[in-house]
Parts: C-alpha cells; sequence; structure tokens
C-alpha cells in the first residue's frame, strides 16, 4: 500500500514537471498548427541558461528559472523567426520535419559549447521529509509548487489579459480573429516566446531532480508528446491532465516492469489512449 | 583508397534504399515517419538473430522484410483513425521503443555489447577485397530493383491514387479511394524496404549494436530524400549518395582544425547536417530532381 502510494506520489511529482513543457508544446501547436520538435533544444537550453547563471553568477532556483524562461523564450522567437517561419507555407508537415532539424542545430550549438558532461546545480543538499512512512524531497516539493504557480500564471494570463484572450481566438479560429482585428503574426510571436519559455523553465525544473547535458530535452520529448497527446493536442488543460497521468502511469509501471523501460510507457499509453479515445481526453476538433 | 570508396558505395546503396522507403510514404501518401531508424533496426536484428541461429542468409533477409512490413502495419493500423501529425509522434515513440528493446533484451538482441560475428555471404569464398566488391554490387542491383519497382508503383493508376491523397484525401475518398488501405499498404511497403537495408547492413558490418542505430540517421535520410527531390524514386537516391558523400568528406575536417575535441566535432557535423536540412527546405523544396507531373490529358 505504501509502494502504492509512493509511487502516485512521486507520479504526481514527475507529472507536474512535465506539464510545464506540455503547456508550452501544446500551446504552440494550438496557434501554429504544427508539433514543434525543437520544444526539446528549448528546454535544454532553459536548463543551460539556468546553469550558467546558478555556477557564475550564484543565482538561486527562482531568479535562474526567470532566466531561463527569457533565454529559451527568445532563443525560440529568433530560432522561429530564421528557420520555420519561411516553411509556413508549405504545410505542416514541412514545418514540423524543419523543427527536427532546427532541434539537431540548436541541441549540437549547446554540446558544441557546454560538451556531452553531465552538470548539477550548485543547490545545498537536504536530507528527504518522511511522513506516514512515504518520502519526499524539499527540493522536488520546492519545484511542485514552482510548476503550479507556473501553470496557474499561464491560466491566469490566457483567461483575464487581452494577449492571452488573443492568443485563445487564434487557437479556435485562426480567420475569424483576424476578422476581429487580431494580428495572427504578433500572436504566433508571443506564443512561441510562451511556448519556448515554458519548455526552457520545464528544463530547469527537470534538471534540478538530478543533472543535466545536452540530451535532457531529447530524453523528455517522447514524455512531453505523449502528455500533450493524451490531452488532446491543442488543449492547456488536456496538457496538464495527460502529463498528470503519464507520470502517474509512469511509476505505476515501474511497480512491475524494468525501470529501463520507463520511456516506453508513454508510447504505450498514446497507443492505448488513441485507440479507445482519438482526440484524447480534452480533444478539440479532430479535422 | 579503391577500398574506402567500395565501403562509401555500399553504405550509400544501404543509405539509397532507406532514402527509397521514406520517399515512398512522404512522397507517395503524405505521411512521415520518424521512427524510420527502428525499422532499419527491427531488419538488421531479425536476419542477425535468424542466421546466428543457423538459418540461411536468404531466410533471413526474407523474415527482415516480412516482420518489417509487419511492424509498419502494426503502426498504422493502431494510429489510422488519427491526423498524420499524431502518427509522427508514434513513430518516433516506436523508434524509442526498438532501441529499448535492443538495449535491454539480452537474451535475444545480446544488450549494449551487440551481435557480433554476422554471416558475411561468400566472405570465405571472396576474400576480403572480393567480398567487399561483390557486397557493394549486391546492395546496388537491390537498390536498382527497388528504384525499378518503385519508380513503376509512381508512374502507375496505383501510384496517382497515393499521390492524390497526399494532395488532398478528402476529395480522393470522395473519388472513391480506400484512403485508409492506401496508407497502411504504403506504409508497410516502406518498413519492408527499410526492413531489407537493415538486413542488408547487418550482414555487411557483421557487427550491430543499438549504437548503430542512432535517431540521427533519420535525420539523414530525410536530409537526403528532401534535397534529392521528395516523390520521385531517383531524387532519394541521388539524395542518399550525396549525404554519404558529404559526411564521409567531413572526416577529413579534423585533420583541418587539430584544436577541437572529436565530441566537438560531431556536433559541428550535426549542426552541418541540420543546417543543410532547413536550407534545402527554404530554398529547394522541391530537390535536385523535382517531382515529375504529368498534365492531365486534353479534352
Amino acid at each position: 500500500m505504501t509502494i502504492l502510494l509512493q509511487a502516485l506520489l512521486n507520479g504526481i511529482m514527475n507529472g507536474t514537471l512535465i506539464a510545464v513543457p506540455a503547456i508550452g508544446f501544446t500551446a504552440i501547436f494550438a496557434v501554429l498548427r504544427f508539433p514543434n520538435f525543437a520544444i526539446a533544444a528549448y528546454a535544454t537550453i532553459g536548463a543551460f541558461a539556468a546553469w550558467w547563471v546558478n555556477v557564475h553568477l550564484g543565482a538561486g532556483v527562482l531568479p535562474a528559472l526567470i532566466v531561463a524562461f527569457a533565454v529559451a523564450g527568445f532563443a525560440g522567437v529568433a530560432a522561429e523567426e530564421t528557420a520555420l517561419k519561411g516553411l509556413r507555407g508549405s504545410g505542416a508537415l514541412t514545418v514540423a520535419i524543419g523543427s527536427i532539424a532546427l532541434n539537431v542545430v540548436l541541441e549540437n550549438i549547446i554540446r558544441l559549447y557546454f560538451g556531452n558532461d553531465l552538470r548539477g546545480y550548485d543547490l545545498p543538499i537536504v536530507p528527504d521529509w518522511r511522513f506516514l512512512g512515504l518520502r519526499v524531497g524539499p527540493q522536488q516539493l520546492q519545484s511542485l509548487m514552482i510548476a503550479v504557480a507556473i501553470m496557474a500564471a499561464m491560466f491566469a494570463f490566457l483567461r483575464f489579459t487581452k494577449f492571452g484572450k488573443a492568443m485563445r481566438a487564434v487557437a479556435d479560429n485562426a480567420d475569424l480573429a483576424r476578422l476581429k482585428g487580431i494580428d495572427p503574426a504578433k500572436v504566433a510571436l508571443l506564443t512561441v516566446f510562451l511556448g519556448a519559455g515554458l519548455a526552457g523553465t520545464g528544463g530547469v525544473l527537470i534538471g534540478l531532480d538530478a543533472s543535466i547535458d545536452p540530451m535532457l530535452g531529447y530524453r523528455v520529448l517522447l514524455t512531453v508528446f505523449a502528455a500533450a497527446v493524451l490531452g488532446g493536442l491543442g488543449s492547456i488543460q488536456g496538457a496538464v491532465a495527460g502529463a498528470l497521468l503519464i507520470g502517474i502511469a509512469e511509476e505505476c509501471a515501474l511497480l512491475v516492469i524494468p525501470p529501463t523501460y520507463r520511456s516506453a510507457v508513454g508510447f504505450i499509453a498514446i497507443l492505448l489512449v488513441l485507440t479507445l479515445r482519438p482526440r484524447g481526453i480534452f480533444g478539440e476538433r479532430a479535422a | 583508397m579503391l577500398a574506402y570508396f567500395i565501403f562509401a558505395l555500399t553504405i550509400g546503396g544501404i543509405y539509397a534504399l532507406l532514402a527509397l522507403s521514406l520517399n515512398l510514404i512522404w512522397g507517395g501518401v503524405g505521411l512521415v515517419n520518424l521512427g524510420l531508424v527502428g525499422f532499419f533496426a527491427i531488419g538488421a536484428y531479425v536476419s542477425a538473430i535468424l542466421t546466428g541461429a543457423g538459418m540461411p542468409i536468404l531466410v533471413g533477409w526474407g523474415a527482415a522484410i516480412i516482420i518489417g512490413a509487419i511492424a509498419g502495419f502494426v503502426v498504422t493500423l493502431a494510429t489510422t483513425r488519427l491526423r498524420d501529425d499524431y502518427l509522427a509522434i508514434v513513430t518516433l515513440g516506436l523508434a524509442e521503443v526498438i532501441r529499448l528493446v535492443a538495449l535491454n533484451e539480452r537474451w535475444l538482441t545480446n544488450g549494449s555489447d551487440g551481435i557480433s560475428g554476422i554471416q558475411a555471404p561468400l566472405k570465405s569464398v571472396l576474400g576480403n577485397q572480393g567480398f567487399n566488391l561483390f557486397y557493394m554490387g549486391l546492395v546496388s542491383l537491390v537498390v536498382l530493383v527497388v528504384w525499378a519497382l518503385l519508380r513503376r508503383i509512381d508512374m502507375s493508376p496505383y501510384g496517382r491514387a497515393m499521390k492524390a491523397i497526399r494532395e488532398d484525401q478528402e476529395l480522393a475518398a470522395f473519388a472513391g479511394k480506400n484512403v485508409l488501405s492506401f496508407k497502411v499498404q504504403a506504409f508497410a511497403l516502406s518498413a519492408a524496404i527499410a526492413g531489407l537495408a537493415g538486413a542488408l547492413y547487418a550482414h555487411f558490418q557483421s557487427y550491430i549494436s543499438p549504437d548503430h542505430f542512432q535517431p540521427l540517421i533519420t535525420i539523414y535520410i530525410f536530409l537526403a530524400v528532401a534535397s534529392g527531390g521528395v516523390g520521385r524514386p531517383a531524387g532519394g537516391v541521388l539524395g542518399a549518395y550525396l549525404v554519404v558523400f558529404f559526411l564521409e568528406l567531413t572526416r577529413f575536417v579534423p585533420n583541418l582544425l587539430p584544436d577541437f575535441a572529436p565530441a566537438q566535432f560531431a556536433a559541428i557535423r550535426e549542426i552541418m547536417i541540420g543546417t543543410a536540412l532547413l536550407l534545402v527546405l527554404h530554398f529547394k523544396p522541391q530537390g535536385l530532381l523535382p517531382e515529375r507531373i504529368i498534365p492531365a490529358p486534353k479534352p
């Protein structure tokens, strides 16, 4: 029983962290209508930017996260404008393939400067807390709260600000939004900034748990995809629900399968859910 | 130097088969397979395991083709009701699962140590040099046969129906084409070709391990097909040889820049590959050998 509860707890914590980049991915999909594989590189860029200010300037977790958000966001906008924007006319498939190429380029720029070594954030080591036979690290709990705060901020942004409403409008019906005087180019730019920034902060939160290296983003890419697909591509609430589900499914599956197959769980979950409910949990139109 | 040239041509031929495989679905029905390397690995492992168990090489190759096709069939069938971007994500996941199986099921694949001593056909008769030459000829012949077959499909009513689906699947369905069955067949045939390429690769290298099947190979093949010309079999073949030529050329770069570490060279090479793919998509999306579109007959 305790083992199951512990798995559930770990799953919720991992899922919450995955939800942050998953929101970024699904938001970009909602507005630009293509799966952006470069989200992996944005997560890695954020993780390394935070690592740099943490180790070289002694920044704490919160300032490092803000730096990660900004650096990944701007990197995302710069990459989108130079490498992907020109492909939009050729269809979603071409942009998606372009984003894979972009991801290879960005990931290897990181590798060129930082090498393949594992790096850890410079943070005090604190013992785990124990209660009712369960174990939880204060660092994990802090990451969890930060992730929840980021999600709350994102929901508030989408619900109450002008830009947030414009984003939802474009996602819902781009033509109608344009008729209402919303500039789709501006909304696209802002969405990419937010999406890449969220991926960047997600990269830090995932890296805080263990270590970072240039493959960090690529390793979680499948899980992020799985979360977004499970929840229904383009749905923000869906991405959160999907991420929690994937997180819990991974931890519970590890009770019966060897841990080396962890990343296969996401794939199996996608196959299962899509066979039963092709649109995902909160899926929008399937067309 | 000659031996090196023969080696490059053989690898070029194997990449050409992968390019033909990708072109069939990308240029045909407009699907992409981001897990191409997974099907490549399936073919290599199936043939290596079966011939290792004493089966003749031709049985290994045949099995690689059949198991490849079955894997392709299962993947598309599981995602049939989905949009194509979902399929792309699922194929990426499949390649990862195949890599995990190859890495962890030691009883079957010998894990990260890989399988060595894979039979090289006629090597004992022909000697090292002769085998390499023979194998290059064999791979080139297979490329030629597969190319001719796909070109035949490309020109046939079946090929035209596929391209109609690529352009507008609702319209194709409205015209009475069974879109689903075309997609599944094309994907299975494509996966079978990738499996064959894997089998040819395994018996050429005589050693395979999960490290041989990096996701980057999929990117190389995308670059090959995009630069050669999506939708035209000859384009993919040309693109594959060009990509291998480029990759082999970059081997000499370390001699020019001795200050960099090997990991940095690998990074620079991959940056170049990624940039090349982006440049092709931007400035030459039709590729070197653009697709030939037969004009509709005049009434």
